[in-house]
């Protein structure tokens, strides 16, 4: 099996899943996206970005959250699907 | 007035929660000011049998971690202000972010009813949701509705009704987390229950104090601690 | 023990890691449940929200329809208020006649008339004739595109402009509904949830011209900027116009949530998320009755109730003469000299100052002032109305300066009423008068002696 590929959230192409492994941000932004579902192991999936390229919506815990690329470069996980 | 019981509304935003307590009251509303201040909440009246609800729509939130000032009147509202019954109003078409939220009501308060929204929509987007599962689960009754369709409503004021009667008795499940926390929350609970006897959960309370909510901290020293001993 | 004490002792047993962890097993826990109770028979994706959402977020796509939405919220908002608006006007105006003959029977004194006909019952039901329908269209239209699920979208597609000055792409929704309503849109300010965003949503709001305002740039942009045109070129000029003092408003907005993000909002705290939740097709007929029954007769109930003691304060001050001089007069000849530097005169400076409670009432107090009549009038024709603007000064210059004015200066009184509410801060409460104040001077003040200058007029 291939080593697990590690990509930042706002580096997704659309369709891909990607399975949060950190989440490098403090404070309440990381407690909203906490709540909200980007948790240690959860499956995220690139929907699509704005048509200005910023913010990208990410479907998560079966809802769609629109991130800035400021808090998703922040969020890491394995490339599980490309989706392609 | 002895038939008036007051009906909390917590649940997401986007759920449909504002569409149950305007189907449910009707225009009978008014914007009441509670203890929050500066959130002032939406409540309106449902009459029903020989009872009067009196429904308080609280700010639509994903958690109750008081990371907000919605947050905090919600979670402020259901363990203060100790609402007759709870309702947890959730999205039957993304339930797994909503029933995030209804675990940590029921670890707040007893008397608590799930209603599952949307559930026309979630039957058309071919999602069964299986209540009598959850019920189990969950340890309190939950009800499937449509909001904006009227679907439900008979069942879910019978309950609440039912409820308060004490016809039904909610024995809300208690999240089990991992064996580290838990060991924590055992330390630090007869303590706490020491402090608030019964007036609210000192299971609850010992996981906030963990977690380092000093909004909750600040809210405990108004609320228990004497003018004085402070 | 005390609780303090209980706390830092919980401190000790915490870890940096247990909230995550808190938070991670109760979503273990949703999982779990949702994969023993819920099952899916077809995927679990909703293909009708992708759908339209690859529409309404398109990179091509995504703009021209928000422009078209808006575009087509207006002009049901200003073709359908035209006609209700002067049915309301004709009833009220055949019901002062009968007041008026009822004190004229009792032999009511001539003020009694004065105060509670002319002043009190012209001032509020001008209000609502102007205000009431197109706000009882605007909301509705506004709720049905909100329960739709189409104003996140909005949102999603803007951020990225509104990112640049600091501000939350949420601003486009409350600037939107601030052409409604600013006191209003202060209240809608509530769905940003960050504090520095929000506060700078509160502060910009009154650079969109609301409903009250309209009506005053829209008679000036056809008497003024496209006088010399007829027709069809004529209404499209009098757009166009409209449209510039609209964007001049939106550069405005964006200059001073960039401003404001750089200095007296620096480093408070900042976080963006934005759901984008399923389309829903909304309950068209309970959306439309509620809407119009709970906002507009809300924000109506406002309206009045400052637009009347304003009506009747009015009124006196016209009335009240020491010497051969209203006191009105008095105030207006004190403004004159200010008003000119702006190139505006004392009249418009003290239509401002007694409007103050209500945009709505501006221009009528203004020409109340032209004819001292002292009290307010509907002048029968656009040529008439034109007539006594031009007697009394005033060029195309005047015009743009007051529709500047109008755009800039400082919001309604409910408006303040709202911010202060919402703020809890009289410090920014006065800061939300101030800004746009100075702004209100500065700008036509600068295009004024620019013109004289250059001797275009």
């Amino acid at each position: 099996m291939d080593e697990p590929k590690l990509v930042k959230l706002v580096n997704g192409e659309k369709g891909n899943i990607i399975k949060i492994t950190s989440i490098n941000l403090d404070g309440v932004m990381r407690r909203r996206l906490l709540d909200l579902g980007f948790v240690a192991g959860a499956l995220v999936e690139v929907v699509r970005k704005s048509p200005l390229g910023d913010p990208i919506a990410f479907r998560v815990s079966q809802t769609t959250i629109a991130l800035r690329k400021e808090e998703s470069a922040k969020i890491e996980g394995e490339l599980v699907s490309s989706g392609k | 007035m002895g038939n008036e019981y007051r009906i909390a509304l917590a649940g997401n935003p986007n759920t449909g929660k504002s569409t149950l307590f305007n189907a449910l009251t009707g225009l009978r509303q008014h914007t009441g000011n509670w203890a929050g201040k500066t959130v002032s909440m939406a409540q309106g009246s449902v009459p029903f049998k020989d009872k009067v609800f009196q429904l308080v729509d609280l700010p639509g939130t994903y958690s109750l971690f008081s990371n907000s000032k919605d947050e905090e009147v919600a979670r402020n509202f259901i363990v203060f202000e100790k609402p007759d019954v709870t309702l947890v109003v959730l999205d039957a078409t993304s339930l797994e972010r909503n029933l995030n939220l209804a675990l940590q009501v029921l670890e707040m308060t007893k008397n608590v009813v799930i209603c599952i929204n949307l559930i026309d929509e979630a039957e058309k987007q071919g999602i069964k949701i299986n209540e009598k599962l959850l019920m189990n689960r969950l340890g309190v009754p939950v009800i499937k509705i449509s909001a904006r369709n009227k679907i439900g409503f008979p069942l879910l004021l019978d309950t609440i009704d039912r409820i308060i009667t004490g016809a039904i008795e909610c024995h809300p499940a208690q999240m089990k987390y991992s064996d580290e926390i838990e060991e924590q929350i055992r330390k630090i609970e007869p303590k706490v229950r020491e402090m608030v006897g019964d007036r609210i959960s000192s299971r609850w309370v010992s996981l906030r104090l963990l977690d380092g909510d000093e909004a909750l901290l600040n809210e405990l020293n108004k609320r228990f601690v004497p003018e004085g001993v402070r | 023990m005390g609780i303090q004490e209980l706390y830092s002792e919980a401190q000790q047993l915490s870890t940096a890691k247990m909230r995550d962890d808190i938070v991670q097993q109760l979503y273990d826990r949703s999982h779990q449940l949702c994969q023993e109770g819920v099952s899916y028979t077809k995927s679990d994706r909703d293909l009708r929200t992708e759908k339209l959402d690859a529409i309404f977020t398109s990179p091509i796509l995504g703009f021209p329809i928000m422009i078209a939405m808006l575009g087509l919220v207006f002009y049901i908002t200003i073709a359908g208020a035209n006609i209700p608006s002067a049915m309301l006007a004709e009833f009220f105006g055949s019901l002062e006649k009968y007041i008026t003959s009822f004190f004229t029977l009792i032999h009511a004194p001539a003020w009694v008339n004065g105060v509670l006909v002319l002043g009190l019952y012209r001032g509020t039901t001008w209000v609502i004739s102007v205000m009431l329908p197109p706000m009882a269209i605007f909301f509705p239209t506004f709720a049905l595109l909100e329960n739709y699920g189409y104003l996140p979208r909005v949102a999603f597609n803007m951020d990225r402009l509104f990112k640049r000055v600091g501000a939350h792409g949420k601003q486009s929704l409350t600037m939107a509904m601030g052409f409604g309503c600013n006191a209003a849109a202060v209240i809608s300010t509530r769905i940003i949830e960050s504090p520095r965003e929000r506060m700078l949503a509160i502060l910009t709001n009154n650079f969109v011209p609301c409903n009250g305002r309209w009506g005053t740039l829209i008679v000036l942009s056809s008497l003024f900027m496209a006088a010399s045109y007829t027709g069809g070129v004529k209404s499209l000029v009098t757009t166009g116009v409209l449209i510039g003092i609209v964007m001049f408003g939106v550069i405005v907005t964006f200059f001073v949530s960039w401003v404001l993000s750089k200095t007296a909002l620096k480093g408070v705290p900042t976080h963006y998320t934005l759901e984008l939740p399923p389309y829903r097709k909304p309950k068209i007929f309970d959306t439309v009755i509620r809407s119009s029954v709970t906002k507009s007769w809300s924000v109506l109930v406002r309206a009045v109730k400052v637009a009347a003691p304003a009506a009747i304060l009015t009124w006196v001050f016209a009335n009240i003469y020491i010497g051969d001089t209203s006191i009105l007069m008095y105030a207006v000849q004190f403004l004159d000299p200010f008003g000119k530097l702006l190139g505006l005169d004392g009249y418009i400076m003290m239509a401002f100052i007694l409007g103050l409670p209500a945009n709505e009432i501006v221009f009528p107090i203004l020409l109340m002032g032209y004819l001292s009549t002292g009290s307010l009038t509907e002048v029968d024709s656009l040529v008439a109305l034109k007539k006594i603007l031009v007697d009394h000064g005033w060029t195309w210059l005047t015009a743009l300066n007051m529709m500047l004015f109008s755009l800039l200066h400082y919001p309604c009184g409910t408006t303040l009423l709202n911010v202060y509410k919402e703020t809890k801060s009289k410090k920014w409460t006065f800061l939300s008068f101030l800004i746009p104040t100075v702004i209100a001077i500065f700008v036509p003040f600068v295009i004024t002696q620019t013109v004289r200058m250059l001797g275009l007029i």
